[in-house]
């Protein structure tokens, strides 16, 4: 029954997944991409496809890429991603080889998602049966890869031949490679993530526990607890403590992947302004918030109305607003570094300088992975309906203000500010559940009836 | 004491050597009869083909290179000999416009309108004999000095966003020049009056006397230019020699409702006119200070085949017979002053017919017989005037406040006809156009994107663009250049360059009071290199040359402007921004404290361990205390 079960299963996954990517084939070949690649939801001043071609064509008329405020991506993606920004086939559309290799980067990320999932599931069965808590687990895996190449955001952000279908796998194989073990492989996604979009690099917390020790379980004074009530002390089923191996070879890993990238970007910009120019460009591009146009953050709305003499303090505070929680969180859930992983990713895409509905695809993926842990999270349909409802209500926004002139800025910062507000309660409420759900395994292990509502 | 004073008597030692100097400097050149300060005036007058009248007024001073630093100038303008040795200037043009050149019936191949057709507002260049490095900072004192001389927002050329370096498109072609405009200048008689003063007359006397305010606002194209250029000075001490043009350009409409009256069944008579009846004034003889001061009359060589003159098959013939009647009363129109002298056209690439250039000494006239010429049209007659190679406009493409396209398409004009048909023998025959464009950061545009249609086919960028040169745009630091050389084939109808760009969103502050009347964008210069602009007189006396006539022997290249696109940008609200600080700041603050409650809140059991334990410990204050704040808490956990 089980087998069959499970057969059925698979083989739906499987189905779902040829789904999704024929559906992706049949939308690359509509003409012009549905112009999806210039809305601001999708193709923000980093991960636009027209900057990239820009950026490719400066550089192969011997000017730096960086020449004009065009293009503030990597040097590297430009290396590999611009030859295929112009036509290579004699009739086909300019795109499509990018869009093929986007949708492969897609369907990458997905099946890497689902191998963490299966890892992570296997992990934690094996805790809970030391906790001699025995309970049907469902396939986190497929679902979060089911969730991350079927979510409308994916897909409208690999139509729309954004970079950011790259820049998610890489966030996905850092974590992949830390859930499995694979440091190099851990290190070298960690190094290209934090190159291509900065953000990833607080990623390195998450990995550090993961690495140090293992992935998800519940909070480890839970086994003592529960040795302690059977009086026996079985060293070998308490989690390992945490180890500083691992933590070390990661980072020996980092360090030389980065110097590796550093070289390679040093070299492809040797003639030009070299390594300085490209990050002033790029992370300092970032970090400035130089450009206004709209998109679904806040920042760009509240740096056009600000007086130029607060900019510099409210940029402190916007992206310290970032850093501040790192620690707070850390600390409350280091025994769940891929849940912190996910809080992180979420946070970033919220607060970051200039996000697109791929930085979402990105977290709500990861969130599939938690399934059974938030079951009980509150808000749950209100967020899903706020979600339909802001990413149909946004674009009809911008086009009232922006073509047709009838709407004016604030119709559109408003769909921006509900979009913040959900992925605001999104993350608290998450955060929230995960810990109500350690309570409740503490309660079920210390068998004090579970209160009302803890 | 002695000590004390002995530096004044070096002082004035000094001081009294320079100026015995300086002195002896002038009286040697006045001696020797070297080079002096001159100045010329004059007047060029040129009906134009739709009823209208071009009047093109041309001073000319010149100071020759001078020994002496800070010798006071008799004719020439201080301020500007002044502005020059300071920056360095080798060579500045500045004009002021109003209106539109209208090319397709104005002309666009003489001399004349391709060097007086102007971009509305503000252009300035100039070339500077500094270092590199130091090109800049002489370019904004300047604009800043420009400014306050003309009172006009030349300042606003001097912030790195609006003035460019072209690189070699644009004519005086080297790395020290800087090129910037400013088309949203309103151009007035607060402008004109400092451009006066500058003359030794003003317009007191002489030509200048015709420049009466309303009337020359009130014409359709308005442009007074200001072109100065020093010549390299060769040793140290030797001051360097400036030869300071200045020139305004008017098109105005005679009053014509007599005409019209008269003749209102016909259509193309033209309206006949008169110096008073255009500008409502005469002049009542030349500047006392001035070299020469002329008036010409110019019948543009389209008009001469038009008017068939009795002898124009031996033009040379005629020539010679400059008191011939039949060359100022002639069948068609009548001449209500004889003129002093005739001049034919040397020669022309056209052939088809020659130029006639009537002057008028203005020395002869005085207050009590002022000089007044006037032009009667007794049959009508209908020409045009010849176009440049082609003809160039330029437009935008798309809709929306996101994204655009500019296109820039050359016609071919009849022009182009004739010089096809000449030139089909070589077969292959190749038209080159250069295209300088600058647009303002605000205006991102994708230099990938550029197309090129030919005869309204799409065609690959490479076999049509010879050269291309881009600087791309910095955000708040430099407009982007696109300079580009075309190689056309003569049998071009049409050709177009197509360019994609997004718009930019600015910082409030960064919007002009008026932000939703748009921006504008300079017009490009399209200049055709191949083809020159000029016109060659037959002159007796070479010595004693106008600088008018020398001017229009000059070979310019043509080049033409196309309009200044107004370019609308999405605006914020203005009234927004404690609104939008506000409401950002909540919502930061609600994820910030809402996060942080969720990660520090203790469950209502852990708390009730927590109160047992200090119960137990501690006395009956903290009791109470623990007491109160478990009600004011309650509330919170029963919410849970």
């Amino acid at each position: 029954m089980e087998k069959v079960k499970k057969k059925i299963g698979s083989f739906s996954f499987w189905n779902w997944v040829t789904a999704s990517i024929i559906f992706r084939l049949i939308l690359i070949y509509f003409p012009k991409n549905l112009n999806l690649s210039s809305r601001p939801e999708v193709s923000t001043p980093l991960t636009s496809f027209r900057r990239l071609a820009e950026g490719y064509w400066l550089k192969q008329s011997f000017m730096s890429p960086y020449a004009g405020s065009m293009y503030h991506g990597s040097p590297l993606l430009l290396s590999l991603l611009g030859p295929l920004t112009i036509n290579r086939i004699e009739g086909q559309p300019n795109h499509l080889l990018y869009s093929l290799v986007s949708v492969i980067a897609d369907v990458v990320s997905a099946m890497l998602i689902r191998a963490t999932g299966q890892n992570l599931r296997l992990a934690y069965l094996r805790s809970l049966e030391s906790l001699d808590l025995v309970k049907q687990i469902e396939v986190s895996g497929d679902i979060a890869a089911l969730i991350y190449l079927c979510n409308p955001f994916t897909i409208v952000a690999c139509v729309g031949l954004s970079t950011s279908p790259i820049e998610n796998m890489a966030v996905i194989l850092c974590l992949y490679g830390a859930c499995s073990r694979l440091i190099p492989l851990a290190a070298f996604g960690w190094v290209i993530a934090t190159h291509l979009s900065l953000y990833p690099a607080i990623l390195i917390i998450p990995v550090i526990f993961l690495l140090g020790c293992g992935p998800d379980s519940p909070p480890r004074k839970l086994f003592l607890q529960r040795h302690q009530q059977k009086e026996v002390l079985n060293q070998s089923k308490l989690p390992p403590r945490f180890s500083w191996g691992p933590v070390i070879h990661f980072a020996f890993w980092a360090f030389l992947w980065s110097v590796y990238v550093l070289v390679l970007c040093g070299i492809s910009l040797k003639q030009f302004g070299g390594l300085w120019e490209m990050f002033k460009s790029t992370y300092g591009f970032i970090l400035t918030v130089e450009d206004l146009s709209p998109n679904i953050g806040v920042l760009w709305y509240f740096f056009a109305e600000v007086f130029e003499f607060f900019r510099n303090f409210f940029l402190i505070v916007f992206h310290v607003n970032i850093l501040f929680m790192i620690l707070p969180l850390a600390i409350r859930l280091r025994h769940r570094p891929c849940y912190l992983a996910f809080v992180y990713v979420a946070i970033c895409s919220m607060l970051k300088s200039y996000p697109s509905v791929g930085d979402s695809a990105l977290y709500l993926g990861l969130l599939g992975w938690f399934v059974n842990e938030l079951a009980d999270m509150q808000f749950s349909l209100f967020l899903f309906c706020g979600y339909v409802g802001v990413s149909l209500l946004s674009p009809v926004m911008h086009n009232l203000w922006i073509w047709r002139g009838t709407g004016n800025a604030n119709f559109y910062f408003a769909t921006a500010m509900v979009y913040a507000c959900l992925q605001i309660v999104l993350v608290v409420e998450g955060v929230s559940a995960m810990l109500n759900h350690d309570r409740k395994l503490r309660n079920l292990i210390t068998g004090k009836p579970q209160d009302a509502k803890s | 004491m002695v000590l004390l004073q002995r530096p004044h008597i070096l002082l004035l030692l000094i001081d009294t050597h320079q100026f015995l100097q300086c002195w002896i400097a002038f009286g040697s050149a006045n001696e020797e009869g070297q080079q002096q300060e001159e100045f010329s005036e004059e007047l060029l007058v040129k009906p134009l083909p739709d009823h209208k009248l071009l009047a093109h007024f041309h001073f000319q001073s010149s100071a020759p290179p001078s020994t002496s630093n800070g010798c006071h100038h008799h004719l020439f303008p201080k301020a500007i000999s002044q502005l020059v040795q300071k920056f360095r200037v080798k060579e500045m043009e500045l004009s002021f416009t109003q209106g539109r050149w209208n090319y397709e019936s104005w002309g666009g191949f003489d001399p004349i309108s391709s060097s007086n057709a102007k971009p509305p507002g503000v252009e300035l260049w100039a070339v500077f004999d500094v270092p590199q490095h130091h090109i800049d900072a002489s370019w904004k004192n300047l604009t800043h000095t420009l400014s306050g001389l003309f009172c006009a927002s030349i300042n606003f050329l001097e912030s790195t966003a609006t003035y460019s370096t072209p690189e070699w498109s644009f004519p005086p072609a080297s790395g020290n020049v800087r090129y910037g405009t400013f088309p949203c200048e309103a151009v007035c008689t607060e402008n004109l009056t400092p451009w006066l003063r500058l003359l030794p007359c003003r317009d007191k006397a002489g030509i200048a006397l015709l420049l009466d305010r309303p009337s020359l606002y009130r014409g359709f194209y308005h442009s007074q230019r200001l072109h100065l250029t020093s010549t390299e000075s060769s040793s140290e001490g030797i001051d360097s020699g400036i030869i300071l043009e200045q020139t305004l350009t008017v098109v105005l409409q005679p009053n014509s409702e007599r005409a019209i009256e008269v003749h209102a069944s016909e259509k193309h008579v033209q309206p006949s006119w008169s110096l008073s009846s255009i500008f409502g004034k005469q002049v009542s003889g030349r500047c006392v200070l001035a070299k020469s001061s002329s008036v010409y009359l110019l019948l543009d060589w389209g008009l001469v085949a038009e008017l068939k003159f009795p002898n124009k098959e031996n033009g040379k013939s005629a020539a010679n017979g400059l008191t011939s009647e039949n060359f100022w009363s002639n069948p068609s129109f009548e001449l209500s002053v004889n003129p002093d002298r005739i001049f034919l056209e040397e020669s022309s690439s056209h052939s088809k017919s020659l130029s006639i250039l009537y002057m008028f000494q203005v020395e002869k006239y005085s207050e009590s017989e002022p000089f007044d010429i006037g032009l009667m049209w007794k049959v009508p007659v209908a020409w045009l005037c010849q176009q440049t190679p082609l003809h160039a406009s330029r437009f935008f493409m798309g809709s929306g406040n996101e994204r655009g396209a500019i296109a820039i398409s050359l016609k071919s004009t009849q022009f182009t006809e004739g010089f096809m048909s000449a030139n089909s023998k070589d077969g292959s025959c190749e038209l080159r156009v250069d295209v300088f464009q600058v647009v303002p950061w605000y205006v991102k545009v994708y230099f990938h994107s550029l197309r090129v249609f030919v005869d309204q086919q799409p065609r690959a960028v490479s076999d049509f663009i010879e050269k291309i040169h881009v600087s791309p745009s910095k955000d708040k630091m430099s407009p982007g250049v696109m300079e580009v050389v075309l190689k056309l084939p003569c049998r071009v109808n049409t050709a177009a360059l197509t360019i994609e760009f997004d718009k930019g969103f600015l910082r409030i502050d960064e919007y002009p009071p008026d932000a939703n009347q748009g921006f504008d964008i300079p017009s490009a210069i399209i200049s055709f290199p191949n083809f020159h602009a000029s016109m060659v007189f037959l002159e007796d006396d070479s010595l004693n040359r106008s600088p008018l006539l020398s001017k229009f022997q000059e070979k310019c290249p043509v080049m033409s402007y196309t309009e200044v696109l107004l370019v609308p940008l999405t605006t914020p609200d203005f009234s927004m921004p404690y609104n939008v600080s506000t409401i950002k700041c909540t919502v930061f603050a609600l994820y910030f404290g809402s996060l942080l409650n969720v990660l520090q809140r203790r469950v209502a059991e852990e708390e009730r361990f927590l109160k047992a334990k200090a119960a137990k410990k501690t006395g009956r204050l903290p009791l109470l205390l623990s007491k109160l704040s478990a009600k004011l808490r309650g509330s919170g956990i029963n919410q849970d």
